[in-house]
C-alpha cells in the first residue's frame, strides 16, 4: 500500500507525542528490540511472523528489567490461546491491526517493527496510543483501538493466572511480592477455639 | 411426562428466591425452585482472576455464559449494540445456585429508616420518580433480623451512631480491621467521623455448621474454598431442600409466566438442560430473577388481559432501573499498607448517608476490596503511564501502597432508565433479550462529587499523597450487580407494579421477590435488603396460605 506520508513530518509528530508521553523504554534497550527468531510454539491463530511481531509489541508494553518482561513471561502464548477461544471475536481485528502496524513501520522507517531500535518502537507505539498514526493506513481498526486491545491483552497475560498461558512461573506475582502458589487455608487458619 | 402440579414455583435461586423457597417449603407448600444456572463451587474456577465475577475478561466464572446469552444496550444517541455477559454493558448477575451470593463481597447492610422515605424526607427532584416505599424500616426490621441469623452475618454497630435500630445483635462478632483500616480509623477520629466494622455475610467464627473465614485475598468475585462465605446456596436453599417439600431444578431457563384468560397465573414454561420446553403448573408463581431478568420475564409473558406483559398495563414494568453511582478516592502511601487478609473491605463510615446539606441522601463509605494484579493495572491517577517500564515501576512500587475509599451513592430513580425486550435480538432459546436504556439523574453526580471530597479528605488525613478521585457520569443506564427498581412496589397500581407484599397488581397469584421491588436502592450494597424482602414476601404468602387463601382462581 502506498502512503503519502512525509517521513520527516511523521517523525516530528512522534517527537511531539513523546514529549508529552512517558519515560517508558528507558533502560530496556539492551534486552529487546532486536529482530529475533519467531517464538517457538504450535500457534493456534498467529502465523510465526505475526507471533514475532506481537511479542515485540508486548515486550514494549511490559519490558524486561530486573523482573521478567512480557516475552519471558510468555504473554504471546496467552494472547494466541485466547484468540482461539474466549477472544475469538478479536482475531480479525488483530490481523487487520498487525497489517497496519507493518505498513506504518515500513512507511516511516523502511524496516520491520521488530528491527527498529527500542526508542523508535516506543515512539511508534505512542503515536498509536494517541491515535496520531497515519489515518490512511489505520482505517479499521483505529490505531488507538488496536493499541488499547493489545495493551489490555498483554496486561491480562502478564498478570493473570499461568493456566492461561502467560505469567510463566508466576513472574508478575513474584514481582509484586505476592505469595504464590498458595496452599489454601494452611497458612491462614487461626487456631480454632470454638 | 408432565410435571406434577405444585403449590408454588419460584423463578431464580438467588438472594430473594432462595429465601422464598425456604419460607414456603417450611410452611408446608410444595415448591419447585427453578434456576437457569447450576451448582458451582470454588474448584470450578479456583482463584483465577481472569474468570471471576469481578473481572470477566475470559468469561463469568459462575455464569451466564457468552455462548447463549445476549443483551442489547441502547446508546444515548439511540443506536444500539449487542453485549455479551462478560462485557461491561451487560450488567451481569451470576447465573448459578445462590447467584451473586456464592461469590459476592458479602457486605450485609441494612438500609436506614430514611432510605424507605426518600420522597417525604427530601422531595422529588425534577426528572426523577423518587418516592417512599409502601413499607417502613420498622416493617422490614424483623426480616433483616431473620436474614442475619438464618444466613449468617458478622458485625457490630456499637461505634456507629447512625445505625438503624435493631432488636437483636448480629449472630457473629465483627471482623478485625486490617492495616489499611487501622490507618483510616485513626484519620477518621481526627475528623470526628464514626468508623465501624463493615457487616459481613461471612463467618467470623464457625457458624451454621461451616468454618471460620480464612481471609482469601481472592474472596470477592470467587466462591469460598471452605464455604465460610454465607450465601443462599449453603444456607436457606439446603434448608428448603431438607424440608422434603422443595425440589430444585437447575439448568432451567424460564421463558414465560403462563397467564390464563382471566389473567390468573397458571405456572411457568421453561427450557430444561436439554433445551426441551417444559411446563410447571402451580397455584402461585414467585419471580426472583434479578431486576433485569424479572422485568424481561414479565415483559415476555404476554396474554389476553396483559398484552404488553404480565402486570404491565400501566407501562411500569422495567422502569426505574437503578444501581449505585459508585465513587471514591484513591491515594498512595509512603509505606506499604497491604495485608494478606482478604477480602479487604472492613471499615465503614455512615456519617454521610443522610443529612448532607442541599443533597438528597448520600452514601456509605468504606475501604475497598483487595484489587488483584490485573484489576490493579486499571487503578491509576489521571495521566499516569499505562504501559512501558513506568507502568511496571508503578505496579511494583504502589501495589501494596494504594489506599482506597469508595461508596455507593443512592441514585434518584429515572423513569426512562429501563429494561425492555428487544424486538429483534434473541437468545439461544429464541427468547427476546433484555434491552437496557436510559441515563443517570444529574443529582447522582452532584452527590458523588460531594462524597469523593469526603473520601479525599479522609485519605489526606491518613497522610496519603497523589490522591485522585473518580465520579461516574450520567451516560448509559445504571444497574450492575446492584441492579434494582424495575418492578417497583407501591400502593397505587398506576405508579407501581406490585403492592406492598410483592403481589403483582391485578394478578393475585403472581409475586416478585428480589431487588426489582426496591423503590429506592439505599446508599448501601443491597443484598441483605433483597434477602429481607424474600422473608417479607415469602412470609406474607405463607401467612395467607395458612389462613386459607390458596390463590386459586
Amino acid at each position: 500500500m502506498q502512503t503519502n506520508l512525509n517521513r520527516r513530518k511523521f517523525i516530528g509528530g512522534l517527537a511531539l507525542a513523546a514529549a508529552g508521553g512517558v519515560a517508558s523504554g528507558v533502560g530496556g534497550a539492551k534486552l529487546v528490540g532486536r529482530l529475533g527468531r519467531a517464538p517457538e510454539g504450535a500457534w493456534r491463530v498467529f502465523t510465526p511472523d505475526e507471533a514475532r511481531l506481537v511479542e515485540a509489541v508486548a515486550e514494549q508494553i511490559i519490558p524486561a528489567d530486573r523482573d521478567p518482561g512480557a516475552r519471558e513471561a510468555g504473554v504471546i502464548y496467552y494472547i494466541d490461546r485466547q484468540l482461539a477461544g474466549p477472544h475469538k471475536r478479536f482475531a480479525a481485528k488483530y490481523r487487520a491491526g498487525l497489517v497496519c502496524l507493518v505498513q506504518t513501520s515500513q512507511a516511516v522507517f523502511g524496516k520491520p517493527f521488530e528491527a527498529l531500535d527500542w526508542a523508535d518502537q516506543t515512539r511508534l507505539l505512542q503515536t498509536l496510543e494517541a491515535n496520531k498514526a497515519p489515518k490512511n493506513i489505520w482505517t479499521k481498526p483505529s490505531a488507538s483501538e488496536f493499541f488499547g486491545l493489545v495493551r489490555d491483552h498483554v496486561m491480562q497475560g502478564f498478570y493473570g493466572s499461568p493456566q492461561h498461558g502467560g505469567n510463566r512461573h508466576y513472574a508478575s506475582y513474584k514481582m509484586l511480592g505476592l505469595e504464590y502458589p498458595r496452599v489454601i487455608g494452611q497458612n491462614r487458619y487461626p487456631a480454632q477455639t470454638g | 411426562m408432565a410435571n406434577q402440579h405444585v403449590n408454588a414455583v419460584v423463578v431464580g435461586a438467588g438472594a430473594g428466591g432462595g429465601v422464598v423457597a425456604k419460607v414456603l417449603s417450611e410452611a408446608g407448600l410444595s415448591v419447585v425452585l427453578l434456576e437457569r444456572g447450576t451448582w458451582q463451587s470454588f474448584d470450578d474456577h479456583t482463584d483465577d482472576e481472569l474468570i471471576s465475577q469481578r473481572t470477566t475478561v475470559l468469561g463469568n466464572a459462575y455464569g451466564p455464559d457468552d455462548a447463549r446469552y445476549r443483551r442489547v444496550c441502547e446508546n444515548p444517541d439511540g443506536s444500539t449494540r449487542i453485549v455479551l455477559p462478560s462485557e461491561g454493558g451487560y450488567n451481569n448477575v451470576a447465573a448459578c445456585v445462590g447467584s451473586g451470593t456464592l461469590s459476592y463481597g458479602a457486605m450485609a447492610w441494612r438500609f436506614m429508616p430514611q432510605d424507605f422515605k426518600m420522597r417525604s424526607t427530601y422531595g422529588c427532584p425534577d426528572g426523577s420518580t423518587l418516592d417512599d416505599w409502601p413499607l417502613t424500616y420498622e416493617d422490614l426490621e424483623p426480616c433483616y433480623e431473620r436474614a442475619e441469623w438464618e444466613i449468617g452475618v458478622a458485625g457490630d454497630d456499637s461505634t456507629n451512631p447512625f445505625a438503624a435500630p435493631r432488636r437483636k445483635p448480629r449472630p457473629m462478632p465483627a471482623f478485625p480491621y486490617n492495616k489499611e483500616a487501622r490507618l483510616l480509623v485513626q484519620a477518621a477520629e481526627q475528623l470526628k467521623w464514626h468508623p465501624f466494622p463493615v457487616p459481613m455475610l461471612r463467618n467470623s467464627i464457625p457458624y451454621g455448621g461451616r468454618p471460620q473465614c480464612i481471609h482469601m485475598r481472592s474472596c470477592v468475585g470467587f466462591a469460598c474454598p471452605i464455604n465460610a462465605k454465607c450465601g443462599t446456596q449453603n444456607t436457606v436453599i439446603p434448608a428448603a431442600l431438607a424440608t422434603g417439600h422443595c425440589e430444585l431444578r437447575t439448568n432451567a431457563v424460564v421463558s414465560e409466566v403462563v397467564l390464563d384468560e382471566r389473567g390468573h397465573a397458571r405456572g411457568v414454561r421453561y427450557f430444561d438442560s436439554h433445551d426441551r420446553l417444559q411446563e410447571q403448573t402451580a397455584d402461585l408463581v414467585v419471580v426472583s430473577a434479578s431486576a433485569t431478568e424479572t422485568a424481561r420475564l414479565l415483559l415476555n409473558s404476554k396474554s389476553k388481559l396483559f398484552p404488553n406483559g404480565a402486570g404491565n398495563n400501566n407501562d411500569w414494568v422495567g422502569r426505574n432501573l437503578q444501581g449505585h453511582a459508585y465513587c471514591g478516592a484513591e491515594g498512595l502511601m509512603a509505606d506499604e499498607i497491604y495485608e494478606e487478609a482478604g477480602p479487604g473491605a472492613c471499615v465503614a463510615f455512615s456519617d454521610f448517608n443522610h443529612g448532607n446539606s442541599g443533597l438528597r441522601g448520600g452514601a456509605m463509605l468504606c475501604n475497598e476490596f483487595i484489587a488483584l494484579p490485573y484489576l490493579y493495572t486499571g487503578i491509576r491517577p489521571p495521566g499516569a503511564p499505562r504501559w512501558g517500564l513506568a507502568h511496571k515501576e508503578f505496579q511494583r512500587r504502589n501495589y501494596k501502597r494504594t489506599i482506597r475509599v469508595k461508596g455507593p451513592v443512592q441514585e434518584m430513580p429515572v423513569f426512562e432508565s429501563r429494561v425492555r425486550v428487544d424486538p429483534a435480538v434473541k437468545d439461544h432459546w429464541g427468547l427476546p433479550v433484555a434491552r437496557l436504556s436510559g441515563r443517570r439523574h444529574p443529582h447522582d453526580v452532584e452527590i458523588a462529587k460531594f462524597m469523593v471530597e469526603k473520601a479525599a479528605q479522609l485519605l489526606r488525613a491518613t497522610g496519603a499523597a497523589d490522591i485522585w478521585t473518580s465520579v461516574p457520569g450520567t451516560g448509559g443506564p445504571s444497574g450492575g450487580q446492584h441492579q434494582a427498581g424495575t418492578c417497583r412496589m407501591g400502593n397505587d397500581p398506576k405508579t407501581s407494579v406490585t403492592n406492598r407484599h410483592g403481589q403483582v397488581h391485578g394478578i393475585d397469584n403472581l409475586f416478585v421477590a428480589d431487588g426489582s421491588l426496591n423503590v429506592t436502592n439505599g446508599g448501601f450494597n443491597p443484598v441483605l435488603t433483597i434477602m429481607a424482602l424474600g422473608y417479607w414476601v415469602g412470609g406474607y404468602i405463607a401467612k395467607e396460605w395458612k389462613g386459607g387463601a390458596h390463590f386459586h382462581a
